[in-house]
């Protein structure tokens, strides 16, 4: 059980990473960018093949996530400057990332048994491969939270913020949209295949696959990190993410032993977003009902 | 400062609109212009045109003498202040008073690393909101979101003049305002533009704030400039007589359904 539990909360502060990256984009440029189940297994695949090709676990994974920055900037450049719907944007660099990620590969997975990775140093202190995931995936999330805290502060992240919030009112005060969407989609896309990079390495490989569904995953952590953790101010509003990505681990882990066939997990996830989603319009419904009831009383 | 904006617009759908027919605008320094006229007669359009968020098919707009007609809406921010008829579009409803203020000083400049709003600047909003008079300066922290639609308004008139303007845009700013707040908002544009000596081009739906309001008022009608009374002239101006010379000119009726109301 503990075992389980451990590979849970490792699991899950490795998609915390990807969980902070989808959150930029849905819940702060209001967008829900598609790019990123492209970019995930763009840096599964270009830690793994930089790996495999001899090149220090970091600098792999450092390469994975300008990999992903270049997908958010092309995802950017589609919407802003081609002006394609967002969503549709998304969807092209994902689809092109397919074939890319391929390229990078030369073919569909690749295992990295018995390579280096940036875990490699940790195991090596005698640590179980489990903790050690779980040390550098505190350290990749904190240094994170830090950074993302003090970036979006600032007077450019500010700009990003209110992107978001109301562009038209951006575009009044002097600030081009276009450049703060397309550093907005950029840095979510670089941190969403740095999780990729730092996932493959723990799992020990990188498949071509693996990023199908993961929006869903992103998308289900972002909600059950507000629902569950409150979103206070910034700095505690990136934190329940990280907390939403290591419960929804721990959940799927719960359910898996409970006996749950592994194949319907994204059937679950799917429905587990659909009804946190629409947990407003069900309040909408149950709260009037509450109240009567309590009227009766 | 002298502002020539001339220029033909037709939005480019299938049934061609001309919304702006040859216009010319030659503002002073210190003018405020009432700008006032039937439903679709062009105000918005024109307002935008100079703001940039429309391109103009023909004819230039310059700006205390430089040329702006080719640059982007978010370039001419730089000395342009803007308040929307809809309290929404303004503000940022998720952010906090502060951060919306922090985000209009520093219109035209350059936005860097540095941190988003400092210490000096808080004293400074909280002075301005104070000078409001609308309880605002205890709330800096508030989201723009709670305030109600006034308190908007009064928002995003100080955000576009935080930054002294060279020309302030406003788009019947009270019009999705209730009578009472709206006079409370005027009162407030009246003593924003007197203090700063702002030049201002102000739409509004209202004949009799028209007239009351500035030194001089402008009248459209299906995308021209039918009237341009100033100083002596519109001081004297009534409502009646302001009708009486748009039936005159145009040969129809006044039509705007909320001037009529009003
Ligand atoms: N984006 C657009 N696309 C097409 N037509 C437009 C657009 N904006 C305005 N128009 C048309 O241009 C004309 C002028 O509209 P405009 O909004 O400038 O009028 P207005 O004077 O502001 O009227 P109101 O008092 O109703 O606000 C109208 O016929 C309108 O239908
Ligand atoms: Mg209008």
């Amino acid at each position: 059980m503990l075992d389980i539990l451990m590979g849970a909360i490792s699991l899950g502060l490795l998609w915390a990473v990807m969980t902070i990256g989808v959150f930029i984009t849905y819940r702060i440029l209001n967008i829900a960018d598609l790019t990123v189940e492209g970019s995930i297994a763009m840096g599964a695949a270009i830690a793994a093949q930089g790996i495999t090709m001899g090149m220090s676990p970091h600098a792999a994974t450092l390469l994975a996530l300008i990999g992903g920055m270049t997908a958010g900037l092309v995802t950017g450049l589609l919407h802003t400057q081609l002006k394609i719907p967002a969503l549709l944007s998304g969807i092209l660099t994902m689809i092109a990332l397919w074939s890319i990620n391929l390229r990078i590969m030369g073919k569909a997975n690749i295992s990295l048994l018995r390579m280096n990775t940036v875990y490699t140093q940790l195991e090596t202190l005698g640590l179980d491969k489990v903790y050690a995931v779980i040390i550098i995936g505190l350290i990749v999330v904190f240094a994170l939270i830090t950074c993302l805290y003090w970036f979006f502060g600032t007077e450019i992240g500010s700009a990003i913020r209110a992107t978001g919030s109301n562009p038209h009112m951006v575009r009044a005060q002097g600030i081009n949209t276009n450049t703060t969407i397309i550093l907005g989609l950029i840095i979510s896309n670089g941190l969403v295949a740095l999780s990729g990079a730092l996932i493959a390495q723990s799992q020990s490989y990188s498949d071509v696959q693996m990023g199908t569904g993961s929006i869903v995953i992103g998308l289900a952590s972002v909600i059950i990190g507000e629902v569950l953790f409150g979103k206070k101010n910034f700095y505690g509003r990136l934190i329940s993410l990280a907390l939403g990505a290591v419960t929804y681990r721990i959940i799927i882990a719960l359910v898996l032993k409970m006996g749950m066939p592994a194949n319907d997990l994204k059937l679950f996830t799917a429905i587990t977003v659909a009804v946190a989603l629409s947990l407003p319009v069900f309040k909408q419904y149950l709260l009037p009902l509450r109240k009567s009831y309590k009227g009766v009383e | 400062m002298v502002k020539d904006v001339c220029k033909t617009f037709h939005p480019n759908t299938v049934n061609e609109q001309i919304a702006l027919y040859n216009v010319n605008v030659r503002m002073r320094e210190g003018d405020f212009i009432t700008l006032i006229g039937g439903n679709g007669a062009g105000k918005s359009t024109l307002l935008n045109c100079v703001a940039g968020v429309y391109g103009v098919d023909r004819g230039t707009i310059l700006i205390d003498n430089s040329d702006v007609t080719r640059l982007p809406e978010h370039k001419r921010a730089a000395v342009l202040g803007r308040v929307f008829q809809d309290p929404m579009m303004g503000t940022a409803a998720n952010m906090g008073i502060e951060e919306n203020l922090a985000l209009a000083y520093r219109r035209g400049l350059r936005r860097g690393l540095k941190w988003g709003i400092t210490r000096r600047e808080r004293e400074l909003y909280r002075e301005q909101l104070k000078w409001l008079g609308l309880g605002l300066e205890d709330r800096l922290n508030d989201k723009v979101g709670l305030l109600s639609g006034g308190q908007r308004q009064a928002l995003t008139l100080l955000m576009a003049t935080l930054k002294k303007p060279k020309l302030l845009l406003l788009d019947e700013h009270t019009a999705a305002l209730d009578p009472k707040t709206a006079q409370k908002v005027l009162e407030i544009t009246e003593r924003l533009v007197k203090e700063n000596n702002l030049t201002t081009l102000m739409v509004t739906h209202n004949m009799r704030d028209a007239i009351k309001h500035g030194n001089r008022l402008i009248m459209m009608h299906e995308g021209r400039i039918i009237l341009d009374i100033e100083g002596e002239e519109k001081k004297k101006l009534t409502v009646e007589g302001l009708l009486r010379r748009f039936g005159r000119i145009s040969g129809e009726e006044f039509a705007n359904d909320r001037a009529l109301l009003s």
